[in-house]
């Protein structure tokens, strides 16, 4: 895209055709921000509707469906795609190559990506649920059974929720496959695994995560397949099958999905905070090492999803145990980034400071998590509102705050032009601000008793005022966004001229053009050590001396 | 951008501040506080909830603190030399320490969150302890007795227990069709009603009163007004409501007759009852409903044999007033949309009498 514009149909025709891993990335992100948009609008009926008790300004089945599309959409159409996408862009130029292994294999993966998006949304048109024609999903983005047997879930609109995540299970696995093959294969001269960037690092463990954790949500989505219309009897417990069989398929798949989220954001983070910076990342073997670990870890604790289904004694222990351990690899990471900066000269500039509030939003995160994870307090804020704002927590204050400072980070990349200082002042403190409001007194809402999920409440329970500032604060969060997107535009056109390397930046994707050649490198690069850019700037003290 | 610093931070405590007087005003119970704890399993959760609390405030300062410390300090001034800082990779001691620390932290979580665990769920209640039978239907609790042959709903009453009588109730929770969750935060904390699964919670209150619940699984439309009420009373209060609830065959006339009396013109009423009966009866409202002692024996909906001794209708989606149960009668859908009564298109004059023949159902 970059300079040269096209007429319409000559951008699109291209942008069909492209096998070009850095437009794919693009386009990525482009329909990522779309569906973030729509999940967004969702998002500010909820709290619409939510802000006083007893309200009617949506019925309790719109309400349903809105939250169910909020969920899905937020995790399979904009978490997935927007670090999918970056990871696109990013990995290859990273490694000093000049494509994805499989170029075409990564068309698909988007193509099929976006195929599953329209899968889900079509149901607003064609899903005839119980509430007649256009009924989206409303059994939530879990989809428990038995709720989603047909007995309880009448017309067509939890098959295409069931649909559309089977086909988009496929991309992202095609995609996993494809990432995992770039970067064990096709690394430049001198790039040994222990030289990759830490971002390289996180997507490679978050392709395996993918590759293991995604099969189990595709078999049991077929299961379901199979119970609505072959009378198969999986999870429909009025003929037998098990409820909680479900809840093990999707939590297998539903918590390692956290870390496929939340590592890409650490990649971003741990890309952002040296350079701004000007260090080099503090202990880069543990920084993979604790990766490694989280990845490995995330796989064994999906059960604490389900404290309250009345599993053993035994179990609860087990899974609880195992989720307090993954504090402490993750701990080793917080610590090590605020090492970074510290000796440094941080400039603050708009990437670090949204990824220093995604260190304090994301220790607050983790610390609610160690809460949750101990079994019987979680007895008491499963489903709960703390529920809900923990993973926002993690989600918004965490993912979606390392994506702003990744689009402020390498928008000029590419694109060609820096996106606007002032305007992205506003977004960060506005979203920053609103984000606070919204989000902590969930926690409170939930040790007061606050279910998750409910439309509607009753008044004189204690939730009034919380909900009031969470419904304040969606405002502030929304022009924020606004600002962000106008910023997006405005710098496509107005934007100042980046150069090659406006952040004084040591990663390969800084020696090339911005925006890069269609072949990214005209000479394939060699390097010598984790930071490329800083040997050629700093001769006389390469980094290679010091490893 | 310090200014703008300070003003987040208000914004913050002022937050916090603000629901202080909600936690303390949780005394009467209308907030379901799980910090406010009112029985030995929510308060044995409770007490370890602090505990954790307490740790993970403890590391969110300490860590707030270094990143604010590294941030203010390091944060480059005008007034700095253009060289870069000193490159530094790293320091295996520095690493070391900050992994064991937290390995020490964890393995002190793993401990006493397993002490709790078993404390709560390997508890042995006593042999004779009440039994209540709480079954998840889509959108109400139906509630039952094995012990005393008492069915209800939306409404659970226990006696209170105390260190000279221990009295826990062990509840048996099931489910009709999807997954519920039993939740009444200040008796325990929540657990699943799984279809085709039997899963035992207990409570053990330590103050009579009134405790609000809610079922805190999804299960469509009307999850949000699944309310439930445990109403603890004295062990004397105990007995007396398990006396009221046996003893009285209110679908019989003559008894509905002397206490309706009471508060209308008896005879006009009497008739309008009878009436309301017949219609009752003869429509489609048999064939969900219970009302012990008559024909009347449906079990899809809610148990209406002692309807008038409830607070709520619609399990919590209104006050069990006379207004309410017309409206409720004429449209369930307008109070409650979703649910699964229907409209039965009663004429206004057969509201009235049914809704006086329920209020006979004391």
């Amino acid at each position: 895209m970059g300079a040269g514009r096209k007429a319409l149909p000559g951008l699109v025709q291209e942008l069909v055709y492209t096998v070009d891993h850095k437009k794919l990335g693009m386009m990525y992100l482009g329909s990522g921000l779309v569906f973030f948009m729509l999940a967004g609008i969702m998002a500010v009926a909820i709290r619409v509707q939510l802000a006083v008790p007893n309200n009617h300004f949506l019925n309790p089945s719109a309400f349903n469906q809105f939250f169910t599309m909020h969920g899905t959409t937020m995790v399979f159409l904009v978490g997935m795609p927007l670090i999918l996408g970056l990871a696109n862009y990013l990995v290859p130029i990273m490694i000093g190559t000049r494509d994805m292994a499989f170029p075409r294999l990564n068309a698909f993966g988007f193509w099929i990506f976006l195929f599953s998006g329209f899968l889900l949304y079509f149901s607003y048109l064609g899903g005839s649920g119980v509430y007649g024609i256009g009924s989206a999903p409303d059994v939530g983005w879990f989809a428990y059974s038995p709720l989603t047997a047909k007995a309880f879930s009448k017309g067509h609109s939890t098959d295409y929720w069931t649909l559309s995540l089977l086909a988009g299970g496929i991309g992202s696995i095609a995609t996993a496959i494809n990432l995992i093959a770039t970067i064990f294969c096709l690394r430049c001269r001198g790039m040994t695994l222990n030289r990759m960037p830490l971002f390289v690092w996180l997507n490679a463990v978050v392709a395996f995560l993918i590759i293991l954790a995604m099969p189990p949500l595709s078999a049991c989505q077929i299961m379901l397949c199979l119970d609505r219309y072959l009378g198969a009897k999986f999870f429909d417990t009025q003929a037998g099958g098990s409820a909680i069989l479900w809840q093990h398929f999707f939590w297998i798949f539903g918590h390692p999905e956290v870390y496929i989220l939340i590592l890409p954001a650490f990649a971003i983070i741990s890309e952002v905070i040296p350079v701004f910076s000007r260090k080099p990342i503090f202990g880069y073997p543990i920084m993979v090492m604790a990766s490694v670990m989280i990845a490995f870890i995330s796989l064994g604790v999906w059960a604490h999803h389900m404290f309250t289904v009345g599993m053993s004694s035994v179990s609860n222990t087990f899974f609880s145990a195992s989720t307090f351990v993954i504090a402490v690899p993750t701990g080793i990471k917080i610590f090590n980034w605020i090492g970074t900066m510290y000796g440094g000269k941080l400039r603050m500039e708009l990437p670090l400071l949204f990824s220093i509030a995604f260190l304090f939003q994301f220790l607050i995160a983790g610390l609610t998590g160690v809460m949750l994870a101990t079994t019987p307090f979680d007895w008491q804020l499963n489903d709960s509102y703390f529920v809900v704002a923990h993973f926002h927590y993690v989600l918004v204050g965490g993912l979606l705050f390392s994506i702003f400072a990744a689009f402020y980070y390498w928008y000029p990349k590419m694109i060609g032009r820096m996106l606007d200082g002032a305007m992205g002042r506003w977004h960060f403190w506005l979203f920053l601000v609103g984000f606070h409001l919204t989000f902590f007194p969930q926690h409170i809402m939930g040790i007061l008793g606050m279910p998750r999920r409910i439309y509607s409440y009753p008044a004189d329970r204690g939730w009034e005022i919380g909900n009031l500032l969470s419904s304040i604060g969606v405002i502030f969060q929304a022009t924020g966004i606004l600002i962000f997107l106008i910023n997006l535009l405005y710098s496509y056109y107005r934007g100042r001229r980046a150069g090659d390397d406006p952040w004084d930046a040591w990663t390969l994707e800084w020696a090339t053009t911005s925006p890069p050649a269609e072949y990214n490198f005209e000479k394939l690069p060699e390097v010598h050590s984790a930071r490329p850019l800083w040997d050629l700037k700093h001769p006389d003290e390469p980094d290679w001396k010091h490893n | 951008m310090f200014c703008k610093c300070r003003v987040v931070l208000t914004a913050l405590l002022l937050t916090w501040t603000l629901w202080i007087p909600r936690l303390a005003m949780s005394e009467v119970n209308t907030v379901p506080s799980s910090f406010h704890p009112c029985s030995v399993p929510a308060r044995a959760i409770y007490e370890l909830s602090v505990l954790v609390l307490a740790i993970c405030s403890g590391i969110f300062v300490v860590v707030t603190a270094m990143l604010l410390f590294v941030v203010v300090r390091y944060r480059r001034r005008p007034t700095d030399s253009a060289q870069e800082p000193p490159q530094i990779y790293g320091s295996s001691q520095i690493e070391l320490a900050w992994t064991v620390v937290p390995i020490i932290i964890t393995l002190v979580l793993i401990l006493v969150t397993a002490r709790t665990i078993g404390e709560i769920q390997n508890k042995n209640l006593p042999e004779d302890a009440l039994m209540v039978e709480v079954i998840g239907h889509q959108w109400w609790w139906e509630v039952g007795y094995p012990q005393y042959g008492v069915r209800t709903a939306n409404e659970i009453h226990v006696p209170v227990s105390s260190s000279a009588h221990p009295a826990p109730t062990r509840i048996i929770l099931k489910s009709a069709d999807v997954l519920h969750s039993f939740w009444v935060p200040q008796l325990a904390g929540k657990m699943q009603l799984v279809p085709n699964k039997i899963n035992m919670t207990w409570i053990e209150p330590l103050q009579t009163g009134v405790y609000l619940g809610s079922c805190a699984q999804y299960c469509g439309a009307q999850h949000a007004f699944m309310l439930l009420r445990v109403i603890v009373h004295t062990p004397e209060g105990f007995q007396r409501w398990v006396a009221s609830q046996k003893g009285l065959f209110a679908g019989s006339l003559a008894t509905a007759a002397a206490t309706t009396s009471r508060r209308v013109s008896s005879k006009n009423s009497t008739d309008l009852a009878a009436n309301g009966r017949k219609t009752f009866f003869s429509t489609a409202c048999v064939s969900c409903h219970r009302i012990d002692g008559t024909t009347a024996q449906g079990t899809f909906g809610p148990d209406l044999t002692h309807l008038m001794s409830r607070h709520t209708i619609g399990a919590g989606v209104a006050k069990n007033t006379h207004q309410n149960l017309a409206t409720w009668v004429r449209d369930p859908q307008l109070l409650k949309p979703g649910c699964f009564m229907p409209d039965m298109h009663l004429t206004p004059s057969q509201i009235h009498e049914v809704v006086t023949y329920l209020e006979t159902l004391q």
